[in-house]
């Protein structure tokens, strides 16, 4: 397949760079969605026939320059399509997270003005019939999927079909009206508006001009040389900003093909049909898996898994002299090609990733075990680092350069500054959006006059690779009494990569040293009971256990041992620790309901015991009020261990946060 | 208070349809006698299991046959899709009477069905399950079927988008390649239920469908009993148990207590009917 030029940037805007793709690459598939068991295609030819029809649909229904259309609904063309069907009526698409509960919904539709919304099923209609009477701008419905609909009122509801049918008849009367506003559309109009979820108030709509995504969709894609040729598996939530800039910004830029799967319950099996050349996922579904592999791995007969643990060992020590930038001996360089023969390739195969080129993983922090596993498979994986606020991309990864720790360089265009006192990160970029919607005074409390925002992270460059390190939030970023650094989720994070520890939360701002209280993971650490004929009544009981307290401590010394090799965080190890006699629970305020830790709420109710744990006890009494799933509360007590831990010794002088 | 069937007033289709849209329901979908059966006795030697009872299915209603253990209710739906021959009463389907047929003709007469106890074919996938749901339509001989080409091949590209709709409608895509017997309960009576669509009955008989099943599971059940009624507009009976479920979709009841019929009409009416709360609902049977 020859290679297109690199066209000219006067396609400023989505649906002029979609009839730059049908007139350019026509030929060429544009959308797969597995419908009925069988992969549907579209070409971009046909997909700039359907969206047109949908566009004219639409005006001819009544969309208005300046409006907003609502997209909610898992990933489908049609979705994409009704994005760039709004953008050529003049529009602004707002795509909301499909699992929001009506309120939640009624919110962002309310605050974002919307006149039309494109949804999936019945299940969504039913949510906006609920609030209706609290969205007075709303105008007309459009479903794709009419089961349960048919005795429904359809004087303002309509399937997408028939949109696209009623466009096609308006073909005469509209097509002018329909070039002129397309024709007007500029790079400096709103493109998208993003809704955040906010960890604290409600969600700010994100706006983003179509130079904001397109620029940066192409510096970011040229980034990894991503091309025409390539493919993806599009299944993260489409009002998510990582959605719009993979599967629209740079799939538009570049002319890929992007695939939707058949449902959310069959994304592995689609993964694996479709195996795509890029691919993004969040650490947890790499975590999955890499788990579903192993159960199976466990099932398999004897000689089976020793081929499997001899060649993933070996993968995982030629990484790591890869790493280490050291040469592979002949004799490894043919251990691994044999491997590939034997493991790697069948494994990558099983997994969908057979064809990838470049993945990448965002959003948590991923443990560094789990990384080097994909990357000693020969899976390309990266870390980049981003925001909605910048259009994604801030900093990422380049090929020859991919470490666990650091999240990469800046993508080309970004500018980073790295605040003195704070170590907050700043970035200006042409990916930097142009305002929260209706809300100014935020607006100006994140983006200064000249453009730097504020990305609220610590972090400094990393000298050894000269990439960007994350720590921590900022707020959360103190000091310990000797005034050296102290970043707990950080440090939380590297603890909870240890399979033992389901959750953890490290104090340490201005008191002497850190201390954590741990989460055991039921699930393992049960197991491991199981295993070794510890019988259990509870968790509380098991938490409390003499020889998983020894297990959880060799856990907290190897993160030690990890730590003092750092140069920044060395002072940072822990010394004392518990285990908690209850879980932490979203229930009980502990957590938030994305399961991530209050701290506030969490030292007021654990008072006597972080007391204790700075006091010289072995052990504290702790009693906790607890909610149950019902409703009603009671008290959780227990007498709590407290060990104290090995510590190591620096391996380098410390530095001061740059 | 009076012990007669509540629902004889309500004799007539004008009536009845009057009487849907007092309940709010949609009226349009319901039209004329499917199915009647009149005066069934059924007995197993000495035992009477069902005794003069008499009722009718309406095209495109969900009706439901409810009762206590023993009450007669699989014998009558065994009698329905022609698995018993009632010793006395008869049976008109479609205004015709009807002889004591074998299941499988009654099969192609359009009435299909789901088993309490689940009876699938359990080293198949999902989708070769379902696909067997087919067989009544296929056309062509072994012979062609086993050459699998020209018309045979055809034949079976069209049978299978027929199952790849159904399995669309019950949500199953994931697990269309996975051995039922892997699949967990709830799942497997979804995949029971698909099979018994796949045959494209105007009559759906449904024992026991959401026995054994969490709340969301029947939830979802009931959800797909609703829109199979709805958008492929086919006729279900169902017997169940559970009470909450049967007043929820069902659009008339049928009582049945020792093989007797005690009460007959909408949720409500059978609902406020004193010999249905003595017999079944006030006393706790479990």
């Amino acid at each position: 397949m020859t290679q297109q030029p690199e066209r000219a940037v006067t396609d400023d805007t989505f649906p002029k760079l979609l009839l730059a793709n049908a007139r350019e690459r026509g030929g060429r598939y544009a959308y797969r969605y597995k419908e009925y068991g069988i992969w549907q295609s579209w070409t971009w030819a046909e997909t700039a026939e359907q969206i047109r029809a949908l566009a004219l649909g639409l005006t001819k229904l009544g969309l208005e320059p300046g409006d907003s259309l609502a997209i909610v609904g898992n990933n489908r063309p049609h979705f994409y399509w009704s994005m760039v069907a709004a953008q050529m009526a003049g529009a602004t698409p707002v795509p909301v997270y499909q699992d929001s509960v009506a309120e939640e919904m009624q919110f962002v539709l309310d605050h974002a003005g919307v006149t039309f919304a494109v949804v999936e099923n019945q299940e969504q209609v039913d949510k906006l019939l609920s609030v209706q009477d609290r969205l007075p701008a709303l105008r007309h419905i459009v479903y794709c999927d009419p089961r349960g609909l048919r005795n429904y009122d359809h004087s303002a509801m309509h399937p997408l079909e028939e949109v696209q049918k009623i466009g096609r008849e308006a073909e005469a009367e509209l097509s002018a009206e329909l070039e002129k506003r397309v024709a007007a559309g500029k790079g400096s109009d709103p493109c998208v508006i993003l809704y955040t979820s906010g960890t604290t108030g409600r969600p700010k709509g994100v706006v983003l001009t179509h130079d904001n995504i397109l620029v940066t969709s192409r510096a970011s894609a040229d980034f990894d040389r991503l091309t025409v040729t390539d493919s993806m598996l599009s299944y993260l939530p489409m009002a998510w900003v990582g959605d719009f800039i993979f599967s629209m910004g740079q799939a538009y830029t570049k002319g890929f093909c992007v695939c939707c799967p058949e449902s959310p319950d069959t994304m592995l099996a689609d993964l694996r049909e479709i195996g795509p050349t890029y691919f993004f996922a969040p650490p947890s579904i790499f975590e999955r898996l890499l788990t579903t592999v192993m159960i199976r791995i466990e099932d398999a007969s004897a000689i089976k898994r020793r081929i499997f643990h001899h060649f993933i060992g070996h993968a995982k020590r030629c990484e790591a002299k890869r790493k280490a930038r050291a040469s592979l001996s002949l004799g490894d360089r043919a251990q691994y090609a044999l491997g590939e023969l034997l493991v790697y390739g069948p494994l990558k195969n099983v997994l969908g990733m057979s064809r990838v080129r470049v993945g990448y993983t965002a959003g948590e922090a991923i443990g560094p075990d789990l990384f080097e596993f994909y990357r000693s498979i020969g899976v390309n994986l990266k870390q980049l680092y981003g925001q909605t606020e910048a259009s994604v991309f801030i900093t990422q990864q380049p090929d020859d350069a991919v470490d666990p720790d650091t999240v990469g360089v800046p993508t080309p265009g970004v500018e980073l500054r790295i605040d003195g006192t704070t170590g907050e990160v700043f970035y200006r970029s042409p990916g930097v959006f142009r305002e929260y919607y209706k809300a100014p005074e935020e607006t100006e409390k994140t983006k200064t006059p000249d453009g730097w925002v504020a990305t609220g992270d610590a972090g400094f460059m990393d000298e050894r690779t000269g990439q960007l390190r994350i720590l921590d939030r900022a707020k959360d970023v103190g000091k310990l009494a000797d005034g050296s650094l102290f970043a707990p989720k950080y440090i939380e994070n590297k603890l909870k990569f240890w399979p033992n520890i389901r959750e953890a939360v490290c104090f340490g701002h201005q008191r002497e040293y850190v201390t954590a209280m741990i989460n055991m993971d039921l699930e393992s650490v049960g197991n491991w009971a199981e295993r070794n004929n510890i019988g259990y009544g509870s968790y509380q009981e098991l938490a409390q256990n003499g020889d998983v307290y020894d297990m959880i401590q060799r856990d907290v010394e190897a993160t030690n041992e990890s730590l003092a090799g750092d140069p920044i965080l060395a002072q940072c190890q822990i010394r004392r620790f518990l285990i908690l006699h209850k879980e932490l629970d979203a229930d009980d305020g502990e957590l938030t309901r994305t399961m991530k830790v209050r701290r506030s709420t969490i030292a007021e109710r654990y008072a006597e015991v972080i007391d204790a744990l700075y006091g010289g006890a072995d052990r504290v009494l702790s009693e906790v009020e607890v909610t149950y799933e019902d409703g009603r509360t009671g008290k959780i007590s227990g007498i709590l261990a407290i060990r104290d831990v090995r510590t190591f010794a620096p391996a380098a002088e410390p530095a001061r946060a740059a | 208070m009076s012990t007669e069937p509540v629902a004889e007033a309500a004799q007539t289709d004008a009536e009845y349809v009057e009487k849907e849209l007092e309940h709010g329901l949609t009226p349009h979908r319901v039209g004329s006698t499917l199915m009647e059966f009149r005066n069934i006795t059924l007995r197993f030697g000495g035992v009477t299991a069902i005794k003069d009872v008499s009722f009718d299915i309406r095209q495109g209603e969900i009706r439901a046959i409810i009762g206590p253990n023993g009450a007669g209710k699989s014998s009558m739906l065994n009698v329905i899709n022609g698995f018993y021959h009632p010793q006395e009463g008869e049976v008109w389907f479609r205004g015709e009477k009807r002889g004591n047929l074998k299941p499988y003709q009654i099969a192609r007469q359009g009435i299909a069905r789901t088993f309490q106890n689940i009876a699938l074919f359990n080293g198949m996938s999902t989708l070769d399950n379902i696909m067997t749901g087919r067989l009544i339509h296929m056309r062509r001989n072994m012979f062609w079927q086993a050459l699998w080409t020209g018309p045979a091949e055809r034949e079976e590209i069209a049978h299978r988008e027929r199952v790849e709709r159904i399995i669309d409608v019950l949500e199953i895509q994931h697990i269309r390649k996975t051995p039922v017997g892997r699949l967990p309960y709830g799942l497997q009576k979804r995949v029971e239920l698909g099979r018994a669509l796949a045959a494209e009955p105007e009559l759906l008989l449904l024992d026991e469908p959401m026995a054994g099943m969490n709340v969301e599971e029947k939830q979802d059940m009931c959800r797909f009993v609703l829109d199979v009624n709805e958008d492929l507009g086919t006729t279900i009976a169902l017997i169940e148990h559970d009470m909450g479920v049967v007043m929820d979709i069902a659009d008339r009841v049928v009582v049945l207590d020792s093989g007797r019929k005690i009460a007959d009409g909408t949720p409500d009416e059978v609902r406020s009917n004193k010999e249905v709360i003595d017999a079944y609902l006030g006393v706790a049977h479990d």
